[in-house]
């Protein structure tokens, strides 16, 4: 049946993916850049290359000439693990991201749950490198990177459960073709809970919350604890940091489009395929970055109150409401 | 819960915050113990930029230290310069014509209005918000233009001298100003809607840092500081110096004690003063610019004097000890900014990181001010 041995099948899909997630690291930084010059009536990167396109090759040539400084006191082992533990998990989850129908590398039934399980592993990289680093700013942002995301996985998962509950599926491609119209999509998907407008925007404040964005970046809070786990990493180092944490905005916004915009399902019924799923999917990376440069930092204990006293409660209450409802109709 | 915090104290460390660290603007040194996130004790540690500003006022000429003042609070440069020739000129008795004294108002209220402009937009940056700072900046740069047609430079200004300004301005200069006081009044409820009613600024700063007013006198802080903590004092309507009496302006003053309250102070001073300088613009009169018999050695007679201004962070004053020669005897100088970072010690006491961040950026710092 398939043409391509299978062998060439998993090296061409995984040369796809890194480097997609490469890319998409490195274009996602010019795409901030540019974004935070346009918002703040500036231009941004513009020598390199027309419109400043090469700025991130420039960029990461830069990173990887570096030295591998080794700082006083760090561990030397847990101190190189780190970055990979960051990056790797974000990699191994776009494995099932289903780009089109067919476009997907390992179309697995339990697609949603390795996403989660991988997701969950790279809080471990933060603090691992927080914990290593030999810093006390780094520590205190490890140990805020790790009760943030302790916090945050739970409202996230009680409304993927709610999700599971809906499409009775965890493979992502069958939850896609669940939503082939706009009336369909989940995120307006009354029939099955009135509450999935609010439903989407937990999902989607948490993943703002898992991946360490503004206003949720107090793990790297630039102006409290300098950058964070971060801050003694030289050249490729911080690079592969920066390159899982983009990694993990994709995923993270993926997620979200998969589960309640469509994935690569048009709107309008029209001409499905990878280029509606990358459309949203930029769409929504782009309100990432615009939240980012419009909104201050919030308080650690307002960002744990947000998340016990109201996400986690209503969360649990569309969790019931739709259950109730799956039982009644 | 801070209480509570301290009690469950095992062990705390200590971090350095500085000299070199993205909140302090500076080369300020806060010596950090912590518990946790939880501040147990907070030292500054002053001196890393001290230049001796007060015996290189001894050593020279009195005019020649008027370029030292604008390199103290670089951001409100002006006022120095001002508070400077002030003191001076009250100790040689040198009368400043009335169309100088109305330059200076202006001139110093434009130098306050960009101090407040970067201040705003670093204190946002403090709590996380990159954008204001960019617009707070663009405005800034305006004000920035404005003087240095006047001035000549764009930052540490030496525009005053004694008996007068350096020179007189052009009506360019007087239309900009105006053309530019409308664009930042149209530009402020900017600022309110983007910053001032975003729920989570509100959340930072409603009630976190409080100085109550006792702690104000004690440690004899000013400016916004002792405004923000219900003191209705401000040395432009306390100790009218220069033409201010002439000017209908209001002192703003908010009596909850929390870094929102300094916060609105500066905004709402911002309005204040472009109040003063459309009504100076408009009383502005002609005539020279500066006194005509100065003498070029100023031996101001033997004695003890002193004056001060409101400066953008709070009093600032010049206390010069002549005995009669063409230097000073012993200049001291009073900073605002020295006595608000003192109370940083105890008003930052439990608090967390992040909100003794806050506190530390509602005080508006300028640490070559400090340091002298």
């Amino acid at each position: 049946m398939n043409p391509i041995p299978e062998v060439l099948r998993l090296v061409i899909y995984l040369t796809c993916l890194i480097l997609f997630a490469a890319l998409n690291a490195a274009y996602l930084v010019w795409v901030e850049r540019k974004g935070a010059g346009h918002i703040q009536r500036r231009i941004g990167p513009k020598e390199v290359g027309p419109f400043g396109l090469l700025q991130p090759l420039a960029d990461g040539i830069k990173l990887m000439t570096k030295q591998l400084f080794l700082p006083a006191g760090v561990d030397p082992v847990l101190f190189k693990v780190a970055p990979i533990l960051l990056l790797v998990p974000a990699v191994m989850s776009f494995v099932t991201i289903p780009f089109s129908e067919t476009l997907v590398a390992r179309d697995i039934n339990l697609g949603l749950l390795m996403i989660f399980a991988f997701a969950s592993v790279n809080v471990l990289g933060v603090l691992i490198g927080g914990w290593a680093s030999n810093n006390k700013y780094a520590v205190i942002s490890a140990a805020r990177a790790v009760s943030q995301n302790v916090a945050y996985e739970i409202p996230m998962l009680i409304t993927v459960i709610t999700m599971v509950m809906v499409t009775q599926t965890m493979n992502l491609n069958e939850i896609v073709m669940q939503q082939p119209n706009i009336f369909k999509w989940y995120v307006f998907r009354f029939t099955a809970s009135p509450l999935m407008p609010v439903a989407f925007l937990i999902f989607f404040i948490c993943s703002l919350a898992e991946t360490n964005r503004a206003p949720f970046d107090l793990a790297e809070a630039e102006s409290e604890l300098i950058a964070g786990a971060y801050t003694e990493y030289p050249g490729m180092g911080f690079g592969v940091f920066f390159m899982g944490e983009y990694a993990n905005i994709v995923i993270g916004c993926a997620v979200t489009t998969i589960l309640f915009l469509g994935g690569w399902q048009c709107p309008f019924g029209l001409a499905p395929g990878w280029w509606w799923f990358l459309a949203k999917l930029y769409l929504l990376i782009w309100t990432v970055v615009w939240i980012r440069w419009t909104y201050p930092r919030v308080q650690f204990y307002a960002l744990l109150n947000l998340s016990w006293k109201v996400l986690i409660p209503i969360s649990l209450v569309n969790l019931l409401l739709t259950g109730a409802m799956i039982k009644v109709f | 819960m801070s209480e509570f915090a301290l009690s469950q104290t095992q062990e705390t460390f200590v971090m350095n915050l500085g000299p070199q660290h993205p909140a302090t603007h500076g080369v300020l040194r806060v010596k950090l113990t912590m518990d946790g996130e939880y501040v147990v004790r907070a030292e500054p540690v002053l001196g890393y930029i001290h230049r001796m500003h007060e015996k290189m006022g001894e050593n020279r000429t009195w005019a020649k230290f008027l370029p030292n003042t604008g390199r103290m609070d670089y951001l409100h440069a002006l006022a120095y310069n001002h508070g400077h020739v002030m003191a001076v000129e009250r100790a040689a008795g040198i009368e400043v014509p009335e169309r100088a004294e109305y330059l200076r108002v202006i001139t110093t209220e434009l130098n306050r209005i960009s101090s407040h402009l970067l201040w705003f937009g670093a204190f946002v940056l403090d709590l996380g918000g990159f954008t204001p700072l960019l617009y707070a900046f663009d405005d800034r740069e305006q004000i920035l233009d404005l003087l240095e047609g006047v001035t000549g430079s764009r930052l540490t200004y030496c525009y005053y001298r004694f008996g007068g300004v350096y020179n007189d301005v052009e009506d360019d200069f007087l239309v900009g100003t105006k053309a530019f006081i409308s664009r930042l009044r149209s530009r402020l409820p900017m600022y309110h809607g983007l910053v001032t009613k975003n729920i989570i600024l509100i959340k930072r700063l409603k009630d976190i840092g409080p100085i109550p007013p006792d702690m104000v006198t004690r440690y004899g802080a000013t400016g916004p500081v002792a405004r923000g903590s219900g003191f209705n004092f401000d040395l432009r309507k306390n100790e009218p110096y220069s033409v201010y009496p002439e000017f209908d302006f209001d002192i703003p003053v908010y009596t909850e004690c929390d870094s929102m309250a300094r916060y609105m102070v500066r905004m709402d001073e911002m309005e204040q003063s472009m109040r003063i300088i459309e009504q100076a613009i408009d009383k502005l009169p002609e005539g020279p610019v500066k006194a005509k018999k100065v003498p070029k050695t100023l031996k101001p007679p033997a004695g003890d004097y002193y004056c001060a201004v409101e400066a953008a962070r709070g009093s600032f004053g010049v206390r010069i000890v002549s005995d009669g020669t063409n230097t000073p005897y012993r200049l001291k100088l009073r900073s605002p900014t020295y006595s608000n970072l003192s109370l940083f010690e105890e008003a930052s006491e439990g608090m967390l990181l992040a909100d003794a961040l806050a506190l530390m950026g509602s005080l508006d710092l300028v640490i070559p001010e400090i340091d002298r």
